[in-house]
């Protein structure tokens, strides 16, 4: 278990950029997130959260600038980064053609751990998931909820120090949503696991995040602790009218793109 | 947390890297192979169509006489044919599930994990041999109804799968570089079909290459399905002839297929970006 961390921040992009066909989708984004926090990345669709996400877990080379992730830098040391990440895809990253348990076996294989501890961390990721009974259920049987939890067990397996959750809730009724908050608290709180999610729910943001930032047009429009950021507008604003206030999102103003909105809207769909 | 790497099992230790190689690479494999116990459907319709070729093409083309083959008849050359081509038909087409793997997010899933990117390539490469394995039992069977002279040693047998495992490696790793190329389901289906026929038709898989214009004999003799095919010919039937020789089918194999996996290797990624 987590007692001091050996670095401060746990994940720190230094002026990330990633530019597509000439557009700028991540503009000199710089921010850090302190070891052990639960950390929002805010903004409309399309501001640029999936690609940061993608070039902190190493999936898309940077354009210029970089990144450190659980002190190593995504660049010079990708396999070093890999080994000490977990990722939950906005997609749905879990096999459906494979049961629970066999899903979280081959991840096991994958990360290399060792023969002899392999049925004990699958059947305390399942049982801290609350997933036991549903262990030899095709995951194509799933619900919405129980799919994610999975995902997260599997991308806990090999206990990696930072978590990242793209859109995590996205498609989710309230009940499975509450169930997985709760257990995104409870791995921080046992494990100090570090978080960084996404997300364009303002309600899980306060709910669940202790820092936020907010991207806009691919760059960083504000950060820092949710209260202090609603208190910044008045007295009675809540996280939505930070949203607002800080990425101008209206209805003529959003940015989201057609695949994202598609890619949305279909992971939504599969979780119903 | 632990910071603590993850200890190799015991028998690697002294090449731990290649113990890390050697069980990404199965456990990608037994992902797949896991997938097709729970839904074997896909393997029962895979037979319809090599029973076809040999049962009716086979039968009919056997009776005219018009394609010469040797000593051989032509149920016996054209058996080996079509075991490589159904492989291929399997192979060719296993692209796809890359693409599909990629819009759910599974890939994202194993390209954030520290796996090793040719261990991820090798580990399809696998299971499609494994998949295409499954054709050699349908082929057989129908072979021996049909009264093909099958050699039934069990080296023999044992080289035939060797060969339908490599030469299915080839193809579906060729096909997984075709699927990050084009990306999408809709422009891969019609990469795929365009690419099978000329690839089993410029092969010696069911008229020798002696008959075959120049030209055409050699495309034939670049095609990698021309080897396999080759070199099932002289493993899987009595009496059995290789015109290139079973050394140069298995070098000019393996050169492709470490060829195509050092492509895909560097492909792979960017399926996802």
């Amino acid at each position: 278990m987590s007692q001091i961390p050996p670095h401060p921040a746990a994940v720190e992009a230094l002026t990330l950029t990633r530019c597509f066909d000439g557009l700028t989708a991540v503009d000199k984004l710089s921010f850090a997130v302190p070891a052990g926090t639960i950390f929002g990345l805010l903004g409309t669709n399309g501001a640029g959260k999936s690609t940061t996400i993608k070039m902190l877990t190493t999936l898309l080379p940077p354009t210029s600038g970089t990144a450190r992730v659980a002190g190593f830098d995504v660049i010079r040391q990708p396999q070093a980064v890999r080994r000490h990440i977990g990722y939950v895809a906005q997609m749905l990253s879990a096999d459906g053609e494979l049961t629970g348990y066999e899903n979280l076996l081959i991840s096991a294989k994958i990360y290399g751990i060792p023969r002899s501890q392999r049925g004990s961390r699958i059947a305390q990721a399942l049982e801290f998931m609350e997933l036991a009974s549903h262990a030899d259920k095709m995951v194509s049987q799933y619900s919405g909820g129980m799919i994610r939890r999975l995902e997260i067990a599997q991308a806990m397996l090999h206990r990696p120090e930072v978590l990242f959750l793209d859109e995590p809730t996205v498609g989710l009724d309230p009940a499975a949503k509450h169930a997985v908050w709760q257990h995104i608290r409870q791995l921080r709180k046992e494990m100090g696991t570090t978080v960084l999610m996404t997300t364009h729910d303002m309600e899980e943001a306060d709910q669940l995040c202790e820092r936020v930032a907010f991207m806009h047009g691919g760059k960083l429009a504000a950060q820092g602790f949710p209260s202090e950021l609603k208190a910044d507008l008045g007295p009675a604003a809540n996280l939505d009218d930070v949203f607002i206030h800080y990425t101008g999102a209206s209805v003529s103003a959003e940015r989201g793109d057609y695949r994202d909105v598609a890619r949305t809207r279909r992971t939504a769909q599969r979780l119903e | 947390m632990s910071r603590e790497r993850a200890a190799p099992p015991s028998a690697w230790n002294r090449f731990p890297q290649v113990g890390a190689f050697c069980r990404q690479t199965s456990a990608v494999a037994e992902a797949d192979i896991r997938k097709l116990r729970h839904d074997p459907a896909e393997l029962v319709t895979r037979m319809v169509q090599p029973a076809l070729w040999l049962l009716v093409f086979g039968q009919v083309f056997a009776r005219t006489h018009a394609i010469p083959t040797g000593d051989m008849g032509y149920l016996d050359f054209l058996a080996p044919g079509v075991l490589a081509q159904s492989s291929l038909f399997i192979s060719i087409f296993y692209g796809i599930s890359l693409i599909w793997e990629r819009d759910l997010g599974i890939v994202h899933k194993f390209l954030v994990s520290p796996a090793s990117r040719t261990a991820l390539v090798l580990g399809r490469a696998i299971s499609s041999g494994i998949r295409a394995s499954s054709q050699a039992a349908i082929i057989y069977v129908l072979a021996l109804f049909l009264g093909v002279h099958v050699n039934l040693h069990l080296s023999a047998i044992c080289g035939v799968l060797a060969t339908v495992l490599l030469g299915s490696a080839i193809f579906s790793t060729f096909s997984l570089i075709i699927a990050c190329i084009v990306k999408t389901r809709e422009r891969f289906m019609g990469i795929g079909q365009v690419l099978t026929m000329p690839l089993f038709f410029a092969s010696n898989a069911i008229y020798p290459m002696s008959m075959m214009p120049p030209w055409l004999r050699a495309v034939s003799t670049a095609n990698p399905l021309s080897y396999q095919v080759d070199a099932l010919r002289a493993l899987m039937i009595e009496g059995g002839q290789s015109p290139f020789g079973l050394g140069v089918d298995f070098a000019a194999q393996a050169a492709v297929l470490a060829l195509v996996v050092a492509i895909a290797t560097k492909m792979y990624p960017t399926i996802v970006q």
